[in-house]
């Protein structure tokens, strides 16, 4: 169904829409136009291709804000992968898509072929992503392109590990998140977010991390008032 | 005695060499397509969509390296807020002012350490404007004695 791309800013569109845009035929052809997750280009034509909010951003980027739980893995984005094997140099990692990761043990900072990192099968580590197209197995590595770890490597003694669904991890990493806003004048904690829908939380005690857990499953499909409420129930327990 | 080939004929026998070789290659016989400029980029990661941070957090100081990697992290995504600007003096020991007073002071006196003692003056001259001597154009050059 053909529709016009300004009306639908904001509204819910569903796979086979065909979105139309206003090209500029005259001097500027070359202006580029960026279609996002959820958005596909078939020859001069733009489709939708999963069902959601079509969003919009200055000056041309447009994606579809969808949710799911399956993650596709996606080139610069920094997941948390858990270690599954070790086969000669190369670590293959779970990163919860539809095959492994690879992960070389160069690619840590300060990495030789004679000082190897420390990396156990069972480890978590936070990587990105360098490779990640559908034709090839997706790569990791725990530098960044000038050779700085950046704090991705190999973390977390204790805390817990749990999934959530990828819009959740997207609220939360949004720059005004007000999740993490409430969160954070609960009790300390640390937080290590995924984009492939895993968190890893550590608290003080055992209690306390349950507790964080708990909030960060069950406040996706919660509204404002709620979250609100459930926030000051728990502060109240724990002062 | 001619044993070999004339350098004609060994001319003409390589160019017929060429054009069998030539002949037997296999190439398309299909009209110049153009490649049609595409101005609509897929992308695939939510990354550059929504703008999202760094991906470890901690509150309320529960791991202080986590704390200032946030803020590293954090503000290399703004660069066009002020509040880079406010790091940039508070990390670095010297302001940028005092650097290039510094500098300016280093490169006289540089200077005038390494000009011959002729010299001297005339650098000194520049430095203060009021002063009379005389143009540093004047060189004392050689005279022959007369006879």
């Amino acid at each position: 169904m053909l529709c016009c791309v300004k009306e639908k800013i904001g509204e819910a569109v569903l796979p086979g829409d065909l979105l139309a845009f206003e090209i500029q035929k005259s001097e500027n052809k070359r202006e580029k136009l960026i279609c996002g997750p959820g958005l596909r280009r078939d020859g001069e034509d733009v489709f939708v291709c999963k069902s959601g909010i079509l969003r919009h951003k200055e000056p041309n980027l447009y994606w579809i804000d969808l949710q799911q739980r399956r993650y596709v893995p996606a080139k610069g984005e920094s997941v948390i992968g858990i270690v599954t094997a070790k086969s000669g140099d190369v670590f293959k990692v779970d990163v919860g898509g539809s095959e492994q990761a690879s992960l070389s043990y160069l690619a840590f900072e300060g990495a030789t072929k004679r000082n190897r990192p420390n990396v156990q099968v069972g480890d978590l580590v936070y990587a990105q992503f360098i490779i990640a197209n559908k034709d090839m197995e997706p790569e990791l590595v725990c530098i960044d392109s000038c050779g700085r770890a950046n704090g991705m490597g190999v973390f977390g003694a204790g805390g817990l590990l749990f999934k959530v669904s990828l819009g959740l991890v997207r609220k939360l990493l949004s720059p005004q998140s007000e999740i993490v806003k409430d969160l954070e004048k609960i009790f300390p904690f640390e937080m290590v977010i995924g984009l492939n829908g895993r968190i890893w939380v550590k608290a003080k005690t055992t209690q306390q991390t349950l507790i964080v857990a708990n909030i960060l499953e069950s406040c996706e499909n919660m509204t404002t008032e709620q979250r609100r409420s459930i926030f000051g129930r728990v502060s109240e327990n724990v002062l | 005695m001619q044993r070999g080939l004339d350098a004609e004929t060994r001319k003409q026998l390589e160019e017929e060499e060429k054009r069998i070789i030539s002949d037997e290659h296999w190439y398309l016989d299909l009209p110049e397509l153009k490649e049609k400029e595409n101005f609509i980029i897929e992308e695939r990661s939510f990354l550059p969509c929504e703008d999202l941070l760094y991906g470890r957090m901690s509150f309320k100081g529960f791991n202080p390296e986590v704390e200032k990697l946030m803020t590293l992290m954090n503000s290399q995504n703004r660069t066009e807020d002020v509040e880079e600007e406010v790091q940039n003096k508070t990390g670095v020991d010297v302001s940028d002012e005092e650097m290039a007073r510094r500098y300016e002071s280093l490169v006289g006196s540089i200077k005038r350490k390494f000009t011959k003692k002729r010299n001297r003056p005339a650098i000194q001259g520049e430095d203060n404007v009021n002063s009379n001597i005389r143009s540093p154009k004047i060189k004392k050059v050689f005279l022959k004695p007369q006879d």
